[in-house]
Parts: structure tokens; C-alpha cells; sequence
């Protein structure tokens, strides 16, 4: 009968005390710092902002030290707080054409005007353990860098996009639904699909591109472009009547350049997939623009393979951790009423099925 | 010929200029045909001839790019094409039947032969478990399926016996109309006998309207009173089955009919 | 102590309000699951979150607030949610099903009856009663506009010809009003009579799935059933062994690893009051408090793991 003993709070405020006691670990090692985690596991403090839909490096790195470096509970963390914001406004659209781009590669062509900067990536790294690094840290030498190209680097696609040999994407007036604002309606326009997606979990997303690139939903993507980048964000502000800039955010989008073979309207184009994401998420986005194909089917006259990347409810509906991973672990609540029901339940049907056969042998 | 003395004034499905392409290619086009109560009308023609696709079109599951397909409902002659969803699936569930081709698409495979033919009853409102049990014990007797069967799933029934179990559950509400995808397609030749044999005796019997696609001309000449003949998304001939099968006309229909000759 | 850091029950107004708009609607279409923007909550989703934003809509700094799961004020979610509202809201809480006037539960309706004026919050982990035989809210949707019924019945005809009635024990399917389908949440079929003509009002909120739904006082919920297969709202056959009652729902209490065990009321408020009122069950006895009850039982089935 523990369920009615008073003792249930004083348990639970014991556990949360061990808990923080577990967080801190061996007292006799320095504490961790947030400025820590934001320098130096970057990506995981950009991961948490992506999901948690909330550009702060320095919440999402407070987000990692609370949760014990539990990325998906950091997320909730950040999305909790987002949520109670008030919001003083929107931003006008981010132009990523206006990009400093600290890395942009194109996989469709060898070189481009801004050509390819292959920047901070793991890529062609050998994924050897390094034990230098179990030593206390030195500062690595300073990387040789080029100077930071002034002029704009202008989109990859745009040059497909030039020629007509690529679906065009065409600007829409109507403001975009809010995903944090609004229940979900099916079936979701792109816009909402995008939001769902970018905010989505990175191994989810990365699992059902994989997927179409086995033949569930298979789409011949390429990366047309890939760039990580500084943008300004900039706020128009109604007193002023111009839009001022409010600030610097970290992005990373991928167009991809899909095969297509025309449609009932067009004739034959590459069409596209793309991402956009919080931080120096390259996985993520690319991963995310390949689901943005797969799920494009219907606009772009393609057959419903049955694939799962291709089905839109399925996708959106279970690409949330949050929302994943408070239902998976709610199984741990009592559940006694249940339980107890489906008891009896079963003790009646053993017994009539009892009583039948012993009737039956009579 | 008595069942087609025995004509109403108004046509039970009335269809006028329906097309459907697929881009460049043709699914059916310019289609216009009237089907009266008590009728059965044959679709033959070779796969890729348009038959299957003007079917799903008349039966509402594929959206046509034009022309209509007017029924006859108990509140007057309605287009269906332009009915809304609620009302076009209030008909799907009892005026209008379906058998598939497959009998995996028309059934519910976890569910038992009971509950399969049951659901259509639940569906209009029955709620007598009692009742539900004797119209499918029934049912299953009119498709000769053994009583005993009748808390089995249709995955424990041989191919002829889910076809059979399918034409039950449609059946079981006595819709007005009813759509046929090759009902005996994909069945062992004694076993396509017995159910047509079945199916022309519930016809029969029930009076029933049907639309039949096949490209069987058995089934048609077993089947149907009345014959449509499609090549490449058009209708090249029509009339009565007999008048068809045994002085075509269209040369297209010609090759059809000498063809199933040599066999 | 009411935390000042956040507006009182935790959600900024407008929340609030948006929150109240589904509320109204669901209330004017009784058993119509209405889609709401759901926010996060600092509580994970699946763990009452769709309650939560239901009952901070609707408190009053007057309010008195009891919070139940399984029946009970003591268990660990009930605690963590009551405790929440006690710090961002800082209303009185009871445990008194009489003297609340909002009651949040998972799992349970209060023996008690219900008295006008109260509202009765429910946690709903999945709020579509089809969702079982339809995965697709896209199809749910328009079975539930079309009225379309039918599949439910198959399921409950499926129960009777496989083990002879419905093998359905809790989150028993209900028609409200006689047009749509509603699933009460996980609670025992026993409860389910309680749903029909309650002077209370009933609200239910899914956050993770965002839908809020309501059953307004005095609104007829009927059980589903065939006509000679009736809705059976059986328990299990034993009085409760603490207070005696014969009528209230049990959970049973595994007391040793020989097969020995008692039944109790799941809901402890009403087991409380009929001791307090001098009434006994088998092992019970009536001057005890429930504390002393339930630290008497410690000994027997000692607190788990499961408790953190």
C-alpha cells in the first residue's frame, strides 16, 4: 500500500536531491561550466537549440548541464521556457543568400562562383581516437583562414533555376501556420511540414532519409548546396517603419537537387528538397530536406509508394521527441485502475472458459 | 430477356462524357452509358484497355477530370461526382458495393468471416449481436461457406473462399448497385466456375444492378445483359451481350471474341 | 507560496483564453474532440499535461483543488501535480472530493457523487476511441463528421465471438448525446455509469495530442453494447477490506509472495470518510486514520523502487 503513504513527496523531493547529487558527480573534479559546453560541445548545444526551437546558446548549454548531457530532456528544458515567452513580435524572413558562410559545398557542381569552403567539418577526417586529447588540453594552432569573402555567395540552385532546369519555388503573401501556436492540422501545407521537420528528431529525420535512399520512397537526391552561415535577423519596427537588425544567428541549409521525370503540367526538371536548421546541424538539414522530398509527392504528381518517408501523418505526428518520450516513459505511472480491470477481466473469461470445458467433458 | 421487360422510365446510374488521363496518357475518356435497375453491364477489354480506371471513377475512388455520373438516389438523380464526401461515403456503405479483385483489399483480414459480413449491418445501425450472427450464418450459407466457419479470419480461407466471403459482406445490406473488378481474376478455372455459378444465381435471385469490369468473356456471357467494349480508353462498341459476342462489329472486338475462340 | 516568477496557474493569459475557447466549444458539442494548440509544459507529455492546461484554464484564486490518479491524493503524479498548482498558483487543495471544486483524475471518477458546481478534469492519454482500429486522424476525423460507427461495433462483436462478451475493461467506448463516439479516458468501465447525467462538469484534456473534449452536466453518455449483449459494468466480486464498502472499486494488494492479498478502494478519500464514520472491512478497523492505515501496511508490501 505504498501508493497512500504520505511518504510519496517526501520521496520524491528525496530522489530530485540525488539527483542533483548524481549531476554534479565527483566533487574532487572541477564543475562544469555552461561558457564550457557552449565552446566546446558546440554541436550538442546546437542540436538542443534546433530542437528546442529556440535560438540561445547559452540556455540550451544550461539546458545540457542540467540534464546531465540528455539531449532529447535538454530539448524539453528549452521548449518548457520557450514556451512561456512573450512574443513582442515576428522577424522578417531571414535571407540566406545574404550569407557568411564559414562552409558551402555543392556535390552537382565542381566549382561555382564563391567555390567550395570546406570549413570546420569532420569530413575527411580519419575517425581515429585522439589520445592527445585525454592530456589536459593545449590550444590548437590557429587554422589558416582566408578572408571572409564580403560579396554574398549566391545560391547553387539559382543557377539551375536560371536555366528553367529546376522546379521553381515560388514566393507565398499568406503568413506561415505557427507549429507552436496552433494544433496541427493534416494535411499540412509545406510550411508547417518545414516546421515540424527542422524541430523534429535529428535521428528520426536521419533514419527516414536513410529510408528513401534505400528505396522507401527513394528520391536520387544530391546535395545541390550546403551552406553553414552567420545571418542578420531583422525586425521591422512599426514606430521606425524600416526594419532594424536585431541580431546574429548561426544557420545551416541544404538544398537538394532531385531527379524528376516530369509531371502531368511540366516537363522534365530537377525538383528540390530543403532545410534549414538552428546552429552548425549538418546532418540534420540534410536529412530534413530529403524527408521534405520524399513528402512532396503528391504536389509534384509522383505515386504514393506506401514508403513511409512519403506519408506526411506518419512523419509529422512522430518526429517529436518531446512528445515521443513523454508518452514512451508515462508507462511507468501506476496504472492499478487499468491493470486491475483488465484482471478481472481476464479472471471472468478463464473462468467461464473453464467452466465450458468442463462441461463439455462431461 | 424477362428482366429486361420489367425496365423502370429512369436509369439507375447515368453516365456522360467521363475522362480521366494520367498525364499524356489516356485512363478512359468521352465515356457515356446508361445502366438500368435490375441491369448488368460488362466492361471487357485487355489490362491497359481503361476498364479498371473507369470503374474507380464511377465508383468514386478516383477522382475523373470531367464528365458526370448521375445516380439515382432514394431523394432523386445525383451527381456523384459533385456529391460531398459524406454524402458519396453515406452511399459507398449502402446503396453502392464493391467487390475487389483481390479479396485482401475488400476484407478485413483480422476480422473474423462473422464480423466482416456483420459490418455493414453495425454500419447501418443493427444492434443485435443475436441478428447480426443469423445474417451472417446465412449469408455464409448463400456463398456456401460452412457455418462453422463463421469465427474463422478470411486468412485461414482458401482464394475462392475469401472472394465468396467478400461478396457476402457487400451483399449482406442489399445495395442497388454494384461494382465488380474482375471477381473471378486470380482463381484456379474450377474454382472461377463455382463462383460465377454463385454470382449468376444471387443475381438472379436478388435482381441486382452491377457493373462487372473483366477481361473474361465467360463471365460476361454468363453475367451480363448488357456488353461495352474499351480499347486504349475508349468505348468501341456496345449492346447487348449475345448481339456483341456473337456478331461483332468493331474489328477490335472482332480479334476479342476470335481470340477467346482459339483458346 | 505562490511562485511570482509566473503568471498565476503557470500559463500567461492568452493562453488561458485560447485554452477557454476549446473548452466552450467542446462544451456547446459534447464529445466532439476539439483541437487546441497545446503548449509544453514543464511536466513531460503523457503525464497529464492535456489535465494540467484543462485545470489551469479553468482555476480561480477561490478555487479548491483536489488532484487524483488511480483514485488516489497520494500517488506520485497526483502529489507532483498538486504541488505544481500549490506553487503557481498557491490555491487551496483538499482531499475532501465534497469540498473540491475542480478535481483533476487519471484513471478514476470519485465514488462520491458529484455536485453542481464542480468540475471534473481528466487526463487523456489518447483521446481517439478509433484510434486503435484507424491509425489516421485524417480517417478518424471524418468517421466521427460522417457518424460513421460501424468499425467500433465490429471490435465489440469481435470481443463476443472470441470469449462470449466484450473483452473491453477500461477506456470503455461511450456515445455522448447520441451523436459522437468518446472515448472517457482510461478509466475503469465500472466508473463509466458515473459519466451519464452527472450535475458536475466534465472536461477532458490530451495535450500531447492537443484535443480538449467535455461532457456537460446532465448529458447522456451511453455505454456502448448490443441490445442482447448489454453494457456490463461489473468489479471485482469483494468488499473492501479496509472500510467494508461493497460498492466502491478495489485494487488489489498483493500482502505476501504465498497468494495472499487484500482488496482496498482505489479511491482513498472515500475509503478514509467511511472509516472515519465508523464503518470496517475484514482487516480494517474504523479509528484509524488513513495515515496509520497505510504506514500499518508498510511492513507487508514495503515501499519500491518505483516510488522515485
Amino acid at each position: 500500500m505504498y501508493v497512500a503513504v504520505k511518504g510519496g513527496e517526501r520521496a520524491i523531493d528525496n530522489a530530485h536531491a540525488f539527483l542533483a547529487e548524481e549531476r554534479r558527480g565527483d566533487p574532487a573534479i572541477p564543475e562544469l561550466g555552461t561558457a564550457q559546453i557552449r565552446e566546446q560541445l558546440r554541436l550538442s548545444v546546437n542540436r538542443v537549440m534546433a530542437e528546442g526551437s529556440l535560438y540561445d546558446p547559452d540556455l540550451a548549454a544550461l539546458g545540457i548541464k542540467q540534464s546531465r548531457g540528455d539531449l532529447i530532456e535538454a530539448v524539453f528544458l528549452i521548449r518548457a521556457y520557450r514556451t512561456t515567452l512573450p512574443r513582442f513580435g515576428a522577424s522578417r524572413p531571414v535571407d540566406t543568400g545574404k550569407m557568411t558562410c564559414t562552409r558551402r559545398i555543392s556535390a552537382t557542381f565542381k566549382d561555382a562562383p564563391g567555390g567550395q569552403i570546406l570549413g570546420p567539418t569532420f569530413d575527411y577526417t580519419h575517425r581515429l581516437l585522439d589520445f592527445k586529447l585525454l592530456a589536459d588540453g593545449q590550444t590548437p594552432p590557429a587554422a589558416a583562414t582566408a578572408p571572409a569573402n564580403e560579396s554574398p555567395l549566391p545560391h547553387i540552385t539559382g543557377f539551375l533555376d536560371r536555366d528553367g532546369l529546376i522546379q521553381p519555388e515560388t514566393g507565398n503573401a499568406e503568413t506561415p501556420p505557427d507549429l507552436t501556436r496552433e494544433p496541427m492540422e493534416l494535411p499540412a501545407p509545406r510550411a508547417l511540414r518545414l516546421q515540424a521537420l527542422t524541430r523534429g528528431d535529428e535521428g528520426f529525420i536521419l533514419s527516414l532519409a536513410y529510408s528513401t535512399q534505400r528505396g522507401y520512397g527513394r528520391t536520387h537526391a544530391f546535395v545541390g548546396e550546403l551552406r553553414i552561415g552567420t545571418v542578420a535577423v531583422e525586425m521591422e519596427i512599426p514606430e521606425l517603419g524600416f526594419a532594424v537588425e536585431v541580431g546574429e544567428i548561426e544557420l545551416t541549409e541544404c538544398e537538394t537537387v532531385n531527379q524528376f521525370t516530369g509531371s502531368k503540367t511540366e516537363p522534365p526538371q530537377f525538383t528540390r528538397g530543403y532545410g534549414l536548421t538552428f546552429g552548425q546541424t549538418e546532418r540534420k538539414a540534410i536529412a530534413m530536406s530529403l524527408v521534405d522530398r520524399a513528402l512532396r509527392w503528391r504536389e509534384l504528381g509522383e505515386d504514393d509508394t506506401g514508403a513511409p518517408a512519403q506519408d506526411e501523418e506518419f512523419v509529422l505526428m512522430h518526429a517529436d521527441n518531446v512528445q515521443a518520450t513523454g508518452f514512451l516513459e508515462h508507462i511507468k505511472l501506476p496504472h492499478y485502475v487499468d491493470f486491475q480491470s483488465e484482471l478481472e477481466l481476464i479472471r471472468k473469461l478463464r473462468t467461464e472458459a473453464i467452466a465450458a470445458r468442463t462441461e463439455a467433458a462431461e | 430477356m424477362s428482366r429486361i421487360e420489367k425496365i423502370t422510365p429512369a436509369p439507375l446510374l447515368s453516365v456522360r462524357n467521363l475522362s480521366k488521363r494520367y498525364g499524356s496518357r489516356i485512363g478512359c475518356t468521352d465515356v457515356s452509358f446508361d445502366l438500368w435497375p435490375g441491369e448488368v453491364l460488362g466492361i471487357v477489354g485487355e489490362s491497359g484497355s481503361g476498364k479498371s480506371t473507369l470503374l474507380s471513377c464511377l465508383a468514386g475512388h478516383l477522382a475523373p477530370d470531367g464528365g458526370e455520373v448521375v445516380f439515382a438516389t432514394v431523394n432523386g438523380p445525383q451527381d456523384t461526382l459533385r456529391m460531398s464526401e459524406p454524402d458519396r461515403r453515406r452511399l459507398a456503405r449502402t446503396d453502392w458495393a464493391f467487390v475487389h479483385q483481390n479479396p485482401r483489399d475488400g476484407l478485413r483480414m483480422g476480422v473474423t468471416a462473422g464480423g466482416n459480413v456483420g459490418e455493414r449491418l453495425m454500419a447501418v445501425g443493427t444492434r443485435n449481436y443475436g441478428s447480426i450472427r443469423d445474417a451472417a450464418t446465412d449469408w455464409l450459407g448463400r456463398v456456401e461457406i460452412d457455418a462453422n466457419r463463421i469465427d474463422d479470419r478470411p486468412s485461414a480461407f482458401s482464394g475462392g473462399m475469401q472472394q465468396r466471403l467478400q461478396i457476402a459482406r457487400n451483399l449482406v445490406t442489399g445495395p442497388r448497385l454494384v461494382f465488380m473488378d474482375e471477381p473471378t481474376g486470380g482463381l484456379d478455372v474450377s474454382v472461377q466456375a463455382r463462383l460465377l455459378d454463385l454470382l449468376r444465381g444471387l443475381v438472379r435471385e436478388m435482381g441486382l444492378s452491377a457493373i462487372i469490369v473483366t477481361h473474361d468473356l465467360a463471365v460476361v456471357r454468363l453475367l451480363a445483359d448488357r456488353l461495352m467494349v474499351m480499347k486504349s480508353g475508349h468505348v468501341v462498341e456496345q449492346g447487348l451481350t449475345d448481339q456483341v459476342l456473337d456478331d461483332p462489329q468493331h474489328p477490335y472486338t472482332q480479334l476479342l471474341v476470335s481470340s477467346v475462340l482459339q483458346v | 507560496m505562490t511562485d511570482q516568477s509566473y503568471n498565476f496557474a503557470y500559463l500567461d493569459e492568452q493562453t488561458k483564453r485560447m485554452i477557454r475557447r476549446a473548452i466552450l466549444k467542446a462544451v456547446a458539442v459534447p464529445g466532439y474532440q476539439v483541437p487546441f494548440a497545446s503548449r509544453e509544459m514543464p511536466m513531460p507529455y503523457g503525464w497529464g499535461t492535456g489535465g494540467v492546461q484543462v485545470t489551469a484554464a479553468c482555476l480561480m484564486p477561490e478555487d479548491v483543488l483536489k488532484v487524483i490518479d488511480q483514485g488516489a491524493d497520494d500517488t506520485t503524479n497526483a502529489v507532483s501535480i498538486r504541488k505544481f498548482f500549490q506553487r503557481t498558483a498557491g490555491v487551496a487543495t483538499t482531499e475532501a472530493t465534497s469540498e473540491a471544486t475542480i478535481i483533476q483524475t487519471r484513471h478514476r471518477i470519485p465514488e462520491q457523487a458529484l455536485t453542481a458546481g464542480q468540475i471534473l478534469v481528466y487526463q487523456v492519454p489518447i483521446p481517439e476511441p478509433l484510434r486503435f482500429l484507424e491509425p489516421r486522424e485524417t480517417e478518424t476525423r471524418k468517421m466521427h463528421s460522417l457518424e460513421e460507427y460501424g468499425l467500433m461495433h465490429v471490435k465489440l462483436y469481435e470481443d463476443i465471438a472470441r470469449h462470449g462478451s466484450i473483452a473491453t475493461a477500461y477506456a470503455y467506448p461511450v456515445k455522448v448525446e447520441g451523436r459522437y463516439v468518446m472515448d472517457p479516458s482510461p478509466i475503469p468501465k465500472f466508473d463509466n455509469p458515473k459519466l451519464s447525467d452527472s450535475p458536475a462538469l466534465q472536461l477532458f484534456g490530451a495535450g500531447r495530442e492537443q484535443r480538449i473534449y467535455a461532457v456537460p452536466p446532465f448529458t447522456r453518455v451511453v455505454s456502448l453494447d448490443f441490445d442482447d449483449h448489454p453494457f456490463d459494468p461489473s468489479k471485482a466480486p469483494h468488499d473492501c477490506d479496509l472500510c467494508g464498502a461493497s460498492e466502491s472499486y478495489l485494487d488489489e494488494v498483493i500482502t505476501d509472495d504465498s497468494g495472499g492479498r487484500m482488496f482496498v478502494c482505489s479511491d482513498t478519500d472515500f475509503c478514509r470518510t467511511r472509516r472515519e464514520a465508523g464503518h470496517a472491512g475484514r482487516l480494517g478497523e474504523a479509528q484509524f486514520s488513513s495515515k496509520k492505515i497505510a504506514n500499518s501496511f508498510e511492513g507487508i508490501c514495503p515501499p519500491t523502487g518505483d516510488e522515485a
